[in-house]
């Protein structure tokens, strides 16, 4: 089988590969991206709200614009970078240093990269409760691809599970489309994600209900409503549950990172709850223990796509240095400082937290 | 199904830092309004300083800070209305008269309301405060982002925060 081969292999064409397929094209590198779904951009082609962060995470610009701005980007650098839709990265061979991956549903490729940025981003976790495989339960992923990508609402009445950033958004984005939103259950005892956030939607008159959680769906064939708890400062239940009526519930429960590439290359994990599942260990310019793999975005810990945009840049230039190409070291130094102002507030002390205990002195140092 | 109106569920439920109504005498002399920024929570964000033309929006020392105005600068040109990611940002002139306040208010739902609609004016947990009129609808920075200018009764300033079309 012909091999195809890169200088540098970026899995995944979101906002973190993106950025890292940037920064090592413009060092000089020939990069491939191997993207999974039909088009570039990730998530931000699906978030139709302004982000936050300075001008240089393109603060106040809409997400999918953003994807955008990241797609002329790429196409600047021209032939240095090569794109493969439609393709997923099944495999990582560490032995051969070869990586295997389908285009389509018939087509089998190998890759041989000499260096690989893993970028898969993360998947949703669900909540398991009575019925939730009845149609009309869906994923808040879900309800936004078909909303901001296919122009299909999800439903006509939600009841939205978690207020994190996605479930706040969602519900935004879902009144934007028209579609009611019977109440936000939240477990935790306050939101999760921005208070702007949650004080828009509230001021359109969408209850975010604190401490509560969903007890059961309700349906025959599809979802007709849901059974609604309090919960106590143990998490269980207490008082008896009431009734929403909704034909949707969309669960916005948390992100765990899709790692799967970095366990088969033996790369050295750790379980870090505030990053929401496995994540490597890395050096401060996010190369893992295997020397010839780096990682941005949420596969290396769950947080925002303005940090995700940081992390791969680092990851795309460190790469692209480790080949010879040369990157200032100014380039590393702005990088760093920025992702350090975004972690610095009360929203990023988990983060700050979490990465401090899987950041490894030196691994840049064997380049 | 009641919520609370509490802080913890996004509503603001008195001043703190970064969310202090602008000072009584200069708002109620300035023609163009003041600025109203509802933005307490440290996060990562400086969109407002950035777009003010003026500097009223000062500048961060930390992008978490949270927003502080000096509204000396402040000439209630409504552009952080149009560019906070948050929808944070609202302005409220107190010289329109006849009792009635300006709101600039930030919308960003369908269908736009037009000059001279009755529209709902919504509090901060989606109450309905009053009625009020749509004086004007801009897109400063044409991006989809409205900023409706809808008069209310002056004493409602301190509670209009949106409207819903009707």
């Amino acid at each position: 089988m012909e091999e195809i081969r890169t200088d540098v292999l970026v899995v995944g064409g979101g906002p973190a590969g993106l950025s890292a397929a940037a920064e090592a094209a413009s060092a000089g590198a020939d990069v491939l991206i191997a993207e999974g779904d039909l088009h570039l951009g990730g998530q931000l082609v699906k978030q139709s709200h302004k982000f936050f962060g300075s001008k240089d995470e393109f603060a106040g610009t809409r997400g999918f614009e953003i994807a955008r701005l990241l797609r002329d980007e790429i196409a600047q650098c021209g032939d240095h970078v090569k794109i493969m839709l439609n393709t997923t990265v099944s495999g990582y061979y560490p032995d051969e240093k070869l990586v295997t991956a389908m285009v389509g549903e018939e087509e089998y490729v190998h890759i041989s990269p000499k260096k690989i940025v893993l970028a898969s981003g993360a998947q949703e976790r669900l909540i398991p409760f009575p019925n939730n495989d009845l149609p009309g339960v869906y994923g808040a992923g879900a309800v936004q691809t078909l909303m901001n990508v296919y122009g299909v609402t999800p439903g006509k009445r939600v009841l939205m599970i978690g207020a994190g950033n996605i479930g706040l958004i969602v519900s935004y984005q879902l009144l934007q489309a028209g579609v009611e939103v019977a109440a936000i259950l939240e477990a935790m005892p306050r939101i999760g994600g921005y208070w702007v956030h949650a004080a828009k939607v509230r001021r359109l008159g969408v209850p975010i209900l604190l401490r509560h959680s969903i007890s059961r769906a309700i349906g025959g064939d599809v979802v007709t409503g849901a059974m609604v708890c309090e919960l106590d400062e143990k998490f269980a239940p207490v008082g008896e549950p009431q009734k929403v009526d909704c034909d949707t519930i969309c669960l916005a429960v948390g992100l765990t990172p899709s790692n799967e590439l970095l366990w088969q290359a033996g790369c050295k994990m750790k379980y870090v709850p505030f990053l929401c599942g496995h994540v490597p260990f890395r050096d401060k310019n996010m190369r893992t223990s295997n020397s010839d793999i780096w990682m941005a975005g949420d596969v290396c810990g769950i947080e925002e796509a303005s940090a995700a945009m940081i992390e791969g840049r680092i990851a795309g230039m460190s790469a692209a240095a480790s080949l010879g190409f040369k990157v200032s070291s100014e380039n590393f130094e702005g990088c760093h400082a920025r992702l350090h102002n975004l972690r610095a507030g009360e929203v990023g002390e988990k983060i700050r937290i979490g990465v401090s205990g899987v950041t490894v002195d030196g691994w840049e140092a064997n380049v | 199904m009641n919520a609370p109106r509490s802080f913890e569920s996004g509503v603001l439920t008195e001043e703190r830092p970064g969310a202090v109504m602008p000072p009584q005498d200069r708002w109620r002399e300035h023609k163009g309004g003041l600025v109203i920024v509802e933005c307490p929570q440290r996060i990562p964000c400086n969109p407002c300083n950035t777009s003010c033309p003026t500097g009223a929006i000062m500048p961060f020392a930390d992008i978490n800070d949270v927003p502080q105005i000096d509204y000396a600068k402040c000439t209630g040109c409504a552009l952080c209305v149009a560019k906070c990611p948050g929808l944070a940002c609202f302005v409220a002139d107190l010289t329109f008269g006849d009792g009635l306040a300006l709101m600039k208010l930030p919308y960003e739902m369908l269908p736009s309301p037009a000059k001279g609609d009755r529209v709902e004016c919504l509090g901060r947990a989606g109450e309905n405060v009053c009625l009020g009129r749509v004086e004007n609808v801009t897109e400063p920075l044409r991006d989809r982002t409205r900023v409706v200018h809808v008069s209310v009764p002056a004493d409602k300033v301190n509670d209009v925060r949106a409207i819903r079309v009707v």
